[in-house]
């Protein structure tokens, strides 16, 4: 700790400096973004259940940055960009994970042999 | 910076002079740390999603999302998390303003919310289990139980840990060690409301479609 510290005046655990304003904004999307979606779902104005999954996925991802900024006080200013670095690698990461998986099982689940009726009379 | 100019800085007797450019180090790194701790949670999710994306249909011969999912009750759950972490960010804006009583208010508003949301969930299981669709029914329920499960427990640890930190706050007053702690587990409550967004909107709302 050398003595320059002594002039930061803001030197507790760093501070998000969070307001009550950012808060509040951030609740009344997150509000939106997760009324929108269960209405969709529950009264199905579109008809086409593909059309309705694609928003709802589109709009929780929305939400999830929602949350990132209003709520994690995510910016690519905090602890020195490390955050964000380490948040999009890991979002890397998650998408490998997900798209490699449904991938490869959806293939799998496709190219099974067809099940033969000896088969299926042998089945538990 | 080369040797040399190191060598002719230290015969100058100057010493090589440091200055920073940017914004300077952060001098405490528990919370990039306890960042780093989520994003390997946020992994944990990522291969339990990616687990019920490839077993979410295969029902055994049992009940379907369509059948079990009762979307008023996950609908309750939803605000009940949402406005579970509102709570908690008016407690970290009284934190900063040095407010403890309004801190510890908040605080116990979070949780009583939290708790609500954990006794919806568990209620919801019991009644599945009761139903006959336990986790052991079939792949689907299997990975449903899974990973709303973990959820469910890292929201029970998140209260037992907030709980901690009242009766810390209470006894130790807003210092900087308590701050520190309410910011860790304000990344913690705010992140597993980021999860719940995946299992409602990919488990439950897609479920019953």
């Amino acid at each position: 700790m050398n003595a320059d510290a002594t002039t930061h005046p803001d030197h507790g655990p760093e501070a998000p400096h969070a307001t009550r304003k950012s808060y509040l904004t951030g609740f009344m999307l997150a509000a939106v973004l997760t009324a929108v979606p269960f209405w969709l779902v529950l009264t199905q104005p579109l008809g086409a259940p593909g059309a309705t999954a694609l928003i709802v996925m589109g709009l929780a991802a929305v939400q999830v940055v929602v949350h990132m900024i209003f709520f994690l006080h995510m910016n690519s200013r905090s602890e020195g960009g490390w955050n964000l670095l380490a948040l999009l690698f890991t979002l890397l990461l998650v998408v490998i994970v997900l798209t490699g998986s449904l991938w490869v099982m959806h293939h799998l689940n496709v190219n099974m042999m067809p099940a033969t009726p000896e088969m299926t009379r042998e089945m538990p | 910076m080369t040797d040399a100019t190191h060598l002719r800085l230290a015969a100058e007797g100057a010493g090589p002079q440091f200055y920073m450019t940017e914004e300077h180090h952060p001098e405490n790194g528990t919370l990039l740390g306890f960042w780093i701790y989520l994003m390997s949670d946020c992994l944990i999710f990522a291969v339990l999603f990616a687990t019920y994306g490839v077993l979410g249909r295969n029902y055994a011969g049992g009940p379907t999302g369509a059948q079990i999912f009762a979307l008023p009750t996950v609908a309750v759950n939803t605000t009940l998390l949402l406005l579970s972490s509102i709570t908690y960010g008016m407690a970290m804006v009284a934190c900063q303003e040095g407010r403890a009583k309004a801190t510890l208010g908040c605080l116990a508003i979070t949780g009583l919310f939290g708790c609500g949301f954990l006794g919806l969930e568990l209620s919801e299981f019991r009644h599945l289990i009761a139903d006959g669709a336990g986790p052991q029914r079939s792949a689907f329920l299997s990975s449903f139980f899974t990973l709303v499960g973990t959820h469910g427990l890292h929201v029970t640890f998140g209260v037992v840990w907030l709980v901690t930190l009242m009766v810390q706050v209470s006894q130790r007053g807003l210092t900087e060690t308590n701050r520190r702690r309410l910011m860790c587990l304000s990344l913690f409550w705010h992140f597993l409301d980021v999860i719940w967004i995946g299992v409602f909107s990919f488990v439950y709302l897609l479920g019953v479609m």
